[in-house]
């Protein structure tokens, strides 16, 4: 649980005597309890107190991280169960699982297509995170060959499987100098997958059915020296596996209950049925894991699904927004129709949207809007003739243009006389209110 | 020592509301359809019992679309050209509900007329006895003239009418009240407008239990964390006791989804997007999933297999787990 002002200045020397720079260990103890400074800034400060203050200001989700080559996957530091409390911070990494009894060469070439996977949403590269290797085999040497098999195909972070801790071993062999992640611990092996996990720096999964179980499990772990644990309540339906996700992340939160407060695995690939795979994994994302392993590359899949995890992620504080600028929308040409909108990402792709569904050519001017919609903007005066005329001319739109004519959301009809004034020479024409009716419009009216 | 689950005790519930009536109720239905008393955050099982499942809607016009994704007209053929015959293909996908959305025009481009809608509406109430929704074209103007004849024409059926907006919610409310039938409250994306049109709509006179909310929603990337967020704050609303935001949440992620140009486009667009059909039924059927988590009651669908899809979930999600 977080310290209170009060509770952080009983355990400071309380003799103000400003080497932190604050007047008082009082004023310093606020600050500290709001987070807005590091206890580091005093010099005096017991052992003993620094120890008690650290476990009081780490994150109630640890913050584990994933790396091979340069690459990186953090999941943990979460601080609310619903997005619109503040937001959500590290997306789940989205992993593809092989299994050892693939060939070495088949093995590779089920990866191939994942590791080259790369869609373009909203301006943003979205990729797979890293990979899964299983061993089905039983047999150390076989995996420790899929292993290789698998890094020589990615550079992204991997996750080992295998409950079998001399497997495990093989494999982590072939990942030196990085930080993987092993699955699992269970309460027959987790001290040897333990000392693995030490002796290799990986992090950890620890598996069970219960939460008692799991909680048991993660404090053995933890009073072994090894903190970088994952959490797999290894339930497989949606009901179980919501219930079990949402009173882990429930405790942590509330509770600061330290033997829960790690990120989560979820296997959708366990399900089997595309069907079924598709919906737990989105349900997995909406609904707090941090690490998310499917079976199959399947595109037509894994897009949506990164799709969701970025939309589920965006800080409500912060719409996206996109750039201002002109957009070329079907390859428009000089004779092609002027549009303008705000930079709101969903005004913008609406608009977008829907003309290019239509076919139909046309340049998009988008003007800077600070994020807000058409009507949002407009009543918040970021939106209003003077600024449409300044972006007309920033973005350089008339050298683009033959017919000096610009279409107005019908939303803003009202600025059409004040642009006629800022835009001397341009035909100024209002469209419809609604994104959906504007390939209608240009059809029938431009 | 066993851990202490943290259990949220909310001192709201979310209203029940019934959808058709029988025979014995005034009306020609074979089944009705109950949503809504939700005491707990949507699935929470270990905290309340959850009285009624989510229900899936199909979505039917009284005409073959012209806006629709070719992918839904291949899948439906020459059953989109009669409503009769869509609804009873949409009745055997086995959903609970069927929504009627009326067109503007006719397929020659003439003006919908009040005339054509009740005769469209009465010939799918004849092809089955599920509980209806009819929806109008979405302009206010029309939709009064349309959704009124269509009320009076079907007294008590417990029909639902929508879009009922701020623009036009007096009429359509009123013609829900003098013949026996609910509405569908829209508004865009925000909590405070859901309830503040709750509020006219009951204000008017019309019960709160014939009274069903759609806080509308953006489809899987193009604005879904909106309505996910709205929905979410919604419920708590509602479970806390404010009694403005219980009703049952409707929404239509089928129609947000199908007009994405990820389920209308198969041609010219990048080979990431993988298959064409897969990826628009994966974009319908994980815009409902998120949906579902964050409160939905009524998911309005257009394509069987996302139907299929999003009815295992449910019952999954809806199936009290051992744990519990």
């Amino acid at each position: 649980m977080a310290l209170s002002g009060i509770q952080i200045y009983k355990m400071l020397p309380r003799t103000n005597c400003k080497d932190c720079g604050f007047p008082t260990c009082l004023a310093f103890a606020m600050k500290l309890a709001a987070k807005q400074v590091e206890l580091a800034l005093c010099p005096h400060v017991s052992d003993e107190s620094k120890a008690e203050l650290a476990e009081s200001s780490a994150p109630p989700i640890r913050l584990v991280t994933l790396s091979a080559n340069g690459n990186s996957v953090k999941a943990g530091n979460e601080v609310v169960m619903f997005r619109h409390e503040k937001t959500f911070y590290n997306m789940p990494g989205l992993f593809l699982r092989v299994k050892d009894d693939l060939s070495p060469e088949a093995i590779k070439a089920a990866i191939a297509p994942a590791e080259a996977f790369k869609v373009n949403y909203v301006g943003i590269d979205l990729t797979m995170d890293g990979f899964a290797v299983e061993s089905v085999s039983g047999d150390p040497a076989t995996f420790a060959a899929a292993v290789k098999a698998t890094r020589g195909a990615t550079k992204r972070p991997l996750v080992l499987i295998s409950g079998d801790a001399a497997v495990m071993a093989a494999g982590l062999e072939q990942l030196d100098g990085e930080a993987p992640l092993i699955c699992s611990a269970n309460s027959d092996n987790w001290e040897a997958m333990a000392d693995l996990a030490k002796s290799h720096k990986a992090a950890l999964t620890v598996s069970a059915t219960s939460l008692d179980e799991l909680a048991e499990l993660t404090g053995k772990i933890s009073a072994k020296g090894v903190e970088d644990l994952v959490l797999d309540p290894a339930f497989r339906q949606l009901n179980s596996s919501l219930i079990a996700a949402t009173q882990i992340r429930r405790l942590a939160l509330r509770k600061n209950f330290r033997a829960l407060g790690y990120p989560m695995i979820t296997f959708p690939g366990d399900a089997g049925d595309v069907g079924r795979v598709s919906v737990q994994a989105a349900q997995a994302i909406a609904k707090y894991a941090g690490f998310v392993v499917i079976d199959e590359f399947l595109p037509e899949m894994v897009y949506p699904l990164l799709v969701l995890r970025q939309n589920i992620y965006t800080d409500p504080q912060k719409p996206i927004q996109v750039q201002p600028g002109l957009y070329e929308i079907n390859n428009p040409t000089a004779d092609s129709p002027l549009l303008v909108t705000t930079n709101f990402s969903i005004t913008y792709f609406s608009v977008a949207n829907e003309v290019e569904g239509a076919g139909l050519p046309a340049w998009l001017l988008v003007t800077e809007a600070e994020g807000m919609s058409v009507l949002t903007a407009w009543a918040a005066g970021k939106f209003d003739s003077e600024r449409i005329a300044k972006d007309v001319k920033r973005f350089g739109v008339a050298e683009k243009i033959n017919k000096k004519q610009i279409v107005l959301p019908g939303h803003v009809a009202v600025l059409s006389g004040e642009l006629e004034e800022d835009m001397p020479g341009w035909e100024i024409r209002v469209g419809p209110r609604e994104a959906v009716d504007l390939p209608g419009f240009m059809r029938d009216a431009l | 020592m066993p851990i202490e689950i943290p259990k949220d005790k909310w001192p709201g519930s979310v209203r029940e509301i019934t959808l058709g009536a029988t025979a014995a109720d005034g009306g020609t239905r074979t089944s009705t359809v109950t949503v809504g008393g939700e005491k707990a955050l949507p699935y929470m099982h270990f905290e309340a019992q959850m009285p009624h499942k989510p229900v899936i809607a199909l979505e039917i016009r009284d005409r073959l679309p012209d806006d629709w994704s070719t992918l839904l007209l291949e899948h439906w053929g020459d059953t989109a050209k009669d409503p009769a015959a869509w609804a009873k293909a949409a009745e055997a996908t086995g959903v609970e509900l069927l929504q009627l959305t009326l067109s503007l025009t006719d397929a020659d481009g003439n003006p919908n007329t009040p005339e054509n809608a009740v005769a469209v509406v009465k010939s799918v109430l004849a092809a089955t006895g599920l509980p209806l929704l009819v929806f109008g074209t979405g302009q206010a103007e029309m939709d009064n003239v349309l959704l009124v004849a269509v009320a009076e024409a079907t007294q008590g059926e417990r029909l639902v009418l929508g879009i009922c907006e701020d623009k036009n919610y007096r009429t359509i409310v009123a013609a829900a009240m003098a013949n026996g039938h609910l509405v569908n409250g829209r508004t865009p994306m925000d909590v405070n407008l859901s309830k503040q049109l709750n509020i006219l709509i009951s204000d008017m006179g019309l019960p709160m239990d014939r009274i069903l909310m759609d806080p509308t929603t953006g489809a899987l990337g193009y604005g879904i964390e909106y309505g996910f967020s709205v929905m979410e704050r919604l419920r708590m609303a509602a479970l806390q006791g404010d009694s403005m935001t219980q009703q049952p949440m409707l929404v239509t992620p089928g129609f947000e989804a199908w007009k994405t140009k990820e389920s209308k486009v198969g041609k010219d667009v990048p080979a990431e997007w993988g298959d064409w059909l897969k990826r628009a039924i994966h974009w319908e059927t994980m815009t409902a999933t998120a949906l579902i988590e964050s409160g939905a009651d009524i998911v309005v669908l257009r394509h069987p297999e996302s139907v299929k899809r999003i009815r295992v979930a449910i019952d999954e999600l809806s199936a009290v787990p051992e744990m519990a």
